[in-house]
């Protein structure tokens, strides 16, 4: 019981990004009408997931230099949440794409390049899946992790920059900061990434914990079977 | 016999329910997602990122179901 201030915050950031974000005031733009009120939920999927996958890259990294096992554990459960909260971020994304840009999928450069580096973290898994000794495994995956990270870089941060594109925040179009410039949409931005990723983190440690008591079982039934 | 004749009033009932969606859908008018500002949107939004979360939550629930029950096994084993 330590440790759980964080657990709480997280609930309390999260009720407050509910109550202000759908009660106080926001820009009054066309098309988007309230729907600009969708950045405190889905844009803050996408923070959610880029921070859980630089919590991966920082264990894979680790890994790399300490050859620990729970490194790689780490690297691989971050790297699921991640992904879990890229498939929010994408659903959620096509919800809002039909009603302001008329489609749920259009050929942009942004969404595109989402959906790859998702492809990309899921060839991760399936790499994973496929490597049966622990060590090697978490090797290749290591590498392999920070080769999909620089990769995601790339499809959603620097491509979609380099060409036009419908989403905001990219050549071309005028920059989501015109929106969150808005001092009172930043005053619930900000929580709302806190929020979601602290869920994020949260479900993440479940998912290290149960994956260790998996692992303290397998040990046990090796001991036994050695007895 | 009774089953296609079931069968077609089925399917006449369906395109006929079908082509009134259709003539509704034509005009423009006050449907429930484009409605107050688009609000709905918003909450929709929001339904989706709880239910997925809650799905996430009820798939570690039962991967975590499993593994209390091959626990258990173990220690009735004992």
């Amino acid at each position: 019981m330590r440790r759980v201030w964080w657990k709480y915050a997280a609930i309390i950031l999260l009720i407050y990004t509910f109550i202000a974000g759908f009660l106080l005031d926001v820009p009054r733009l066309p098309i988007l009408h309230e729907t600009i009120r969708n950045l405190y939920f889905h844009v803050s999927m996408w923070f959610g997931m880029i921070i859980l996958l630089v919590c991966s890259l920082v264990y894979s990294i680790r890994y790399l230099g300490n050859s620990d096992l729970k490194s790689d554990l780490w690297a691989s459960e971050a790297a699921k949440v991640g992904v879990f909260f890229g498939f929010l971020g994408l659903a959620t994304g096509m919800l809002w794409a039909k009603y302001t840009w008329g489609a749920w999928w259009v050929n942009d450069s942004k969404l595109n390049g989402a959906a790859a580096s998702i492809l990309v973290y899921l060839a991760y898994f399936m790499l994973r899946n496929s490597l049966d000794e622990e060590q090697k495994r978490a090797r290749i995956s290591a590498v392999y992790s920070i080769f999909a990270f620089s990769l995601m870089m790339v499809f959603i941060m620097i491509l979609p920059r380099l060409t036009d594109s419908l989403h905001p925040g990219n050549g071309g179009n005028p920059s989501f900061g015109k929106y969150d410039l808005d001092s009172n949409m930043r005053m619930v931005f900000y929580p709302a990434i806190i929020g979601w990723t602290l869920i994020g983190v949260w479900i993440w440690q479940i998912r290290i914990r149960m994956a260790l008591i998996k692992e303290a079982m397998y040990t046990l039934e090796d001991s036994q079977k050695r007895e | 016999m009774m089953k296609k004749i079931f069968l077609l009033t089925f399917f006449v009932l369906i395109a006929w329910m079908s082509g009134f969606a259709q003539s509704n859908m034509d005009l423009e008018m006050a449907d429930l997602m484009r409605s107050s500002g688009k609000i709905y949107v918003v909450i929709s939004v929001l339904l989706i990122i709880l239910g997925g979360i809650a799905g996430y939550l009820f798939y570690l629930d039962k991967k975590l179901k499993h593994l209390e029950k091959k626990i258990q096994s173990k220690l009735n084993n004992l």
